[in-house]
């Protein structure tokens, strides 16, 4: 801290860090300044070499791929060289060709991507007077606004310093009206931007000229935008400007991933038209190498816990690195860890080191002076969620420390590259399991890291309720018929299987709302006209769309606003806005409830409208856990390392040595289970009978599987009462016996554990779940059901216009086959209960269960009879909760008490 | 839902409520019956709230009257009331009679007919619904009851009001519930709204401020069989 103004202003502990320092704008460009590592070849010889994938007929005609002389110049003239993957991507794009780039961070990604747009534009004629205004060349598409701002700020050096007649603009959700009015009358060359930007430039009415000369759409941390809605929104996106301009060459620029055909095949047409020589799939240019990381797991000398995600025992030795270190970054993987943890460092921080937390929770404002302190290397440490896990590079970060399971391999290996943006230093980071089954997956993510594999979610099929939002997008931007949509529709990768029925009732869907009752003829947002085209029936359809573009659907969160103790915020409103929190938590809470956000320890003092006011409680402990586990489910691919270890005694020499000792306790008390087989462990504890079991698939899976399991024991008079999932393992608890139960075969567990019981159970209990309706409300939303935005007034979460819930239970008894139903259940099937997951587990295991009657728990079976408690039992018990109340009323007020 | 139940069987002696000296069934499905007057009221069934919206762009699904209607028929049957009173807002608005399917309509006029059917009017509806029997009124006085859309607001005992949509939420165990309830102090009663795409607003709402004596307030919770009588002190707002 250089300004102890600021450790007043925001202690203790301060989040956010000094208003004043020194700046490094307007500094030459050396080695060392941010810009170097992300665009440029590295000065050679290197200490390193760098592998690139190349043909070998192509590696020939690389030589005469030039670059234009004054790029070469300019190369020269700082000493550098381009990469030969930057030149081979630059040949392969010359050659008419979409390429796919995967290149670990640091490998000049960046520059590569854009040197074919570049090197076009630098021998590109000048524009004669009267000539006219020329349109887009390139599109760059980032999942990140800020990712977009910084290309702008980088890609501008190397423009100026070669000299480019060049122009590079961004156009965001920030840009200002009179900008993007002047960028649709002139054009840049370069534009920067988002996925809801482009559906919005796609739906307005002049989408085919301004786009007519765009020759290349460059599409940053690919890996990313393609596993959610927002990828299916984009590949339309892609779809519909490929039809604009049909020579359009991609250019994908990715992190490491496990099927790269996969995204090989997102970049292209799928459905090229006959007689062209389009390619199913881009060209790959993949570079392996660079330095390798530097990983390591904390080898506590404390105890390490059973269960809990906090790592709290591990605090003082987190200290003592980050003293050790410039500048570290402590990844967590939930917003509720971070807090804890930023807490926890501040109790320690006795040389008030200044560490700082990063969420997107936390106000706009804060979160921007956070990056602007890391930028110039103000900061000591940095306790940050995924709001920083893309490629963006800030300050000169020499330490990761990951704090809890790093879930997924290709996740941690992102957050590593995130240490040391240069290829050619090691990465150094260190891992620190929050328990003793986080310890295990830190040891399995880290064997993968070194190995080198990593996995995505696997890519699935489009969305229809996206599909019903472009749809809606396309009439307004020009009338369209159906024929030629349906085809260019199925050039998207992800709607490469879509049938036509299915795209007819998307387009009744858009139309109508597409009910078997036909009321709404007379209200149809687009008509099909007798020329065969759909067309907006009315300019306001185009304007109501505009307002709720986009597949980003946030969840219902109120502001947090600072007040004086005891006032409800009623006589002093002015105070402080530190962020937003979920409106689910906050209703939990209290008047007098203390919990810990934005670094503080504050306490709950009402809620009056969208606003949610708090005081300071320094000094107390946060009453209220908020429950947050990981967020992120166990991935498929690290689940089966651990059962790999689990069943190899000799892997368990690098683990810690009571990690180790806890292993062979298992083994010696009950089992270990075997690679490909489910462990089954019952046994009695107090007067209830608890189940085990251990498919190590992911919480999202455990839930789906908890919830079938209870119904199935409940027909079978086991009396279940309860369950609860890790990432491990799923326990369940009931009055009956049902070690004996398994026992005598009533039910067997292979008949408990059935394949079928995805089909009428899963049905069943779906049709009532909460997390349907969670996720029709999505839908909703997304296919343009419901409005986001109405023109004039912004809604919140609960103001829509009527509940989605309501529209369910109505639409699911009068048309359970309504398409948005269908989209729904198929969301939920892929999302929120992991039902593929679930069913590869089902049958994998079958044959392969071993059930473990035991006496008494097992030591496996401790960290999730721990969180017996500790999480919200699921299930639909609010009825039991009224009850409760009402029997509470009951006892205090007497019988007569409802008579008068 | 009992529909299997007599009529008599119905009503236990532990869900009469009394509002003003009258005894009164808080019913879960979210109307109220008055055994001794055989009275049966109802509030804001907002009919034809889907072809409303539609008219605005916003295509939601078109069966929420046919909804609506269903389990206004259910409660009917069970009760058998000679009287019904809807409390306002019976439609969304008022060209709501006429947008109506006709065969919904025949199915409202089967309701109807042979009982006395009042239509109070709402803010919504302050006309007579279009071509459909029945009185409309303005407000009701029946014994020491009195039926108006919006509560008053000064006090009168025995008032049955509708128009807020109240709902009333408890936490337990870390948990928040929220239902639709009957408002009730023992001298008023406000109504939850029956409509099947109305939404509701908690009873600690300003809008509420004033209305109830907070000492005697009682939130009765619809739930799936049953009401649950929650006192006022344990309601929370929002």
């Amino acid at each position: 801290m250089r300004d102890s103004a600021s450790i007043e202003r925001f202690a203790p502990p301060p989040t956010c860090l000094p208003a004043s320092s020194p700046r490094r704008r307007g500094e030459e460009s050396s080695p060392r300044s941010p810009f170097v590592p992300i665009f440029l070849g590295v000065r050679a010889p290197s200490r390193y070499l760098w592998r690139v994938t190349v043909e070998p007929r192509l590696a020939e005609q690389n030589a005469a791929v030039a670059l234009p002389e004054p790029f070469l110049r300019w190369f020269g003239e700082k000493g550098w060289s381009p990469r030969a993957h930057q030149i081979e991507l630059l040949a392969k794009a010359q050659a008419g060709q979409s390429v796919l780039l995967i290149a670990p961070t640091g490998a000049g990604k960046t520059l590569a991507g854009f040197l074919p747009s570049l090197t076009e534009l630098a021998n590109r004629p000048k524009r004669k007077p009267g000539q006219a205004q020329r349109g887009i060349h390139t599109l760059y598409i980032s999942p990140l606004k800020a990712l977009a701002v910084d290309i702008e700020r980088n890609l501008g050096k190397p423009v100026e310093g070669i000299g480019l007649p060049v122009t590079i603009e961004t156009r965001t959700g920030d840009t200002p009206a009179h900008k993007r009015q002047r960028q649709k009358l002139v054009p840049p060359d370069i534009l920067l931007t988002t996925p809801e930007q482009l559906a919005l430039l796609i739906a307005a009415g002049d989408a085919r000229r301004f786009f007519e000369d765009l020759r290349y759409v460059v599409l940053d941390e690919l890996h990313s935008l393609v596993t959610s809605k927002r990828g299916h929104l984009l590949a339309l996106g892609l779809a519909r400007l490929r039809s604009f301009v049909p020579g359009l060459q991609t250019i994908g620029l990715s992190a490491t991933v496990a099927e790269p055909d996969e995204l090989r095949r997102w970049l292209v047409s799928q459905n090229p038209p006959k007689g062209s020589t389009g390619h199913d799939m881009a060209q790959l240019i993949v570079v392996t190498g660079g330095a390798k990381p530097e990983i390591s797991i904390l080898d506590s000398e404390e105890r390490v816990p059973w269960a809990g995600h906090s790592a709290r025992y591990a605090t003082p030795e987190i200290y003592r690195e980050i003293k050790r270190h410039k500048t570290t970054l402590l990844f967590v993987n939930t917003r509720s860890q971070a807090e804890l943890l930023f807490q926890e460092l501040w109790r320690v921080n006795e040389d008030t080191l200044p560490i700082a937390l990063h969420h997107g929770s936390l106000d706009v404002a804060q979160r921007r002076r956070v990056e602007k302190a890391m930028g110039e290397n103000a900061l000591r440490a940095i306790v940050a969620t995924s709001t920083l896990d893309l490629g963006i590079d800030w300050g000169d970060v020499d330490l990761v420390v990951h704090v809890g399971a790093p879930k997924g391999a290709s996740r941690l290996a992102q957050r590593i590259g995130r240490a040391n943006h240069r290829m050619d230093e090691p990465s150094k980071a260190i891992l620190i399991p929050a328990n003793r089954f986080e310890v295990l997956e830190c040891r399995a993510a880290l064997d993968a890291n070194y190995l080198g594999a990593q996995d995505t979610p696997p890519l699935i099929n489009g969305g229809l309720d996206v599909l019903a939002q472009h749809v809606l997008g396309c009439a307004c931007g020009a009338p369209f018929r159906a024929d030629d949509l349906y085809e260019e529709v199925r050039t998207a990768a992800p709607y490469v299987s879509l049938d036509r029925p299915t795209f007819d009732r998307v387009i009744d869907f858009v139309a109508t709302g597409g009910y078997a009752l036909k009321n709404y003829e007379r209200y149809a947002r687009i008509r099909l006209n007798k020329d065969g085209l759909w067309r907006v029936s009315n300019p306001r359809v185009a304007q109501q769309y505009r307002l709720n573009v986009g597949t980003i659907i946030e969840v219902p969160a109120l502001n947090v606003r600072y007040v004086q103790a005891g006032s409800k915020g009623t006589a002093s409103r002015g105070g402080r806005v530190l962020g937003k929190i979920e409106e689910a938590f906050l209703e939990t809470l209290t008047h007098g409830d203390t919990f810990m956000f934005a670094g503080k320890v504050l306490r709950f003092e009402g809620i009056r409208e969208n606003e949610c006011f708090v005081s300071n409680a320094p000094g107390s402990d946060a009453k209220v856990p908020y429950y947050g586990g990981g967020k992120f489910p166990l991935s498929t691919y690290l689940a089966e390392q651990v059962r790999i270890m689990l069943d190899d005694p000799q892997r368990w020499k690098k683990l810690p040595e009571q990690v180790a000792d806890w292993l062979r306790f298992q083994a010696d008390k009950s089992v270990l289970p075997k690679r490909d087989d489910l462990l089954i462990e019952t046994f009695p504890r107090g007067n209830r009978h608890y189940l085990v079991a251990y498919p190590f698939e992911g919480r999202l899976a455990h839930q789906t599987l908890g919830m079938l399991l209870t119904r199935r024991l409940d027909r079978a008079g086991a009396r279940p009462l309860g369950f609860v999932a890790t990432d491990y393992a799923l326990a369940i608890w009931s009055l009956g016996d049902m070690g004996a139960m398994f026992k005598a075969r009533k039910p067997s567990l292979s008949a408990l554990f059935d394949q079928d019981m995805l089909g009428d159970d899963l049905e069943a209990w779906l049709a009532d779940s909460w997390l349907l309706k969670r996720t029709f409300r999505n839908c909703a939303l997304i296919s343009g059901l419901i409005e986001k935005r109405h023109p004039g007034q912004e809604k919140s979460g609960r103001q829509v216009t009527v509940s989605t819930d309501l529209i369910y239970d109505v639409l699911r008894s009068h048309e359970p086959d309504h398409i948005l139903l269908q989209a729904t259940r198929a969301d939920a099937a892929t999302g929120l209960l992991d039902v593929s997951r679930l069913a590869d587990m089902l049958s994998r295991i079958q044959g392969r269960i071993v059930h473990k009657a035991l006496e008494q728990i097992s030591p496996l079976a401790v960290p999730i009879m721990l969180e017996i408690g500790k999480m919200p039992v699921n299930g639909e018990a609010d009825e039991t909760l009224l009850m409760d109340a009402a029997t509470l009323v009951a006892e205090a007020m007497g019988p007569e008490m409802v008579e008068e | 839902m009992n529909f299997s139940l007599a009529r008599t069987s119905l009503i236990a002696e532990a869900d009469l409520v009394g509002i003003s000296g009258e005894r009164a069934v808080c019913d879960p499905r979210g109307v109220l019956y008055f055994p001794d007057l055989r009275l049966l009221a109802v509030s804001d069934l907002h009919l034809e709230k889907g072809s409303s919206l539609a008219r605005r762009g916003t295509l939601i699904p078109p069966y929420d009257t046919g909804a609506t209607l269903l389990r206004l028929q259910a409660v009917i049957a069970d009760y058998q009331p000679s009287i019904v009173i809807s409390l306002g807002d019976s439609f969304h608005d008022g060209g709501g009679a006429q947008r109506m399917h006709a065969s919904f309509r025949e199915r409202l006029e089967a309701l109807i007919s042979g009982r006395q059917w009042f239509w109070v009017a709402g803010n919504h509806d302050p006309e007579a619904p279009a071509d459909l029997p029945g009185e409309t009124v303005r407000e009701l006085a029946i014994g020491s009851l009195l039926f108006r859309h919006e509560p008053s607001k000064q006090r009168v005992e025995g008032e049955i009001a509708g128009h807020l949509h109240p709902c009333a939420r408890i936490v337990q165990q870390g948990r928040s519930v929220r239902r639709r309830c009957f408002a009730g102090d023992g001298g008023r009663m406000i109504m939850p709204a029956f409509g099947a795409y109305t939404g509701s607003l908690n009873v600690l709402d300003r809008a509420y401020a004033g209305l109830f004596r907070l000492d005697t307030l009682m939130a009765y919770m619809l739930g799936a069989q049953r009401i649950f009588a929650i006192s006022g002190s344990m309601l929370r707002p929002g």
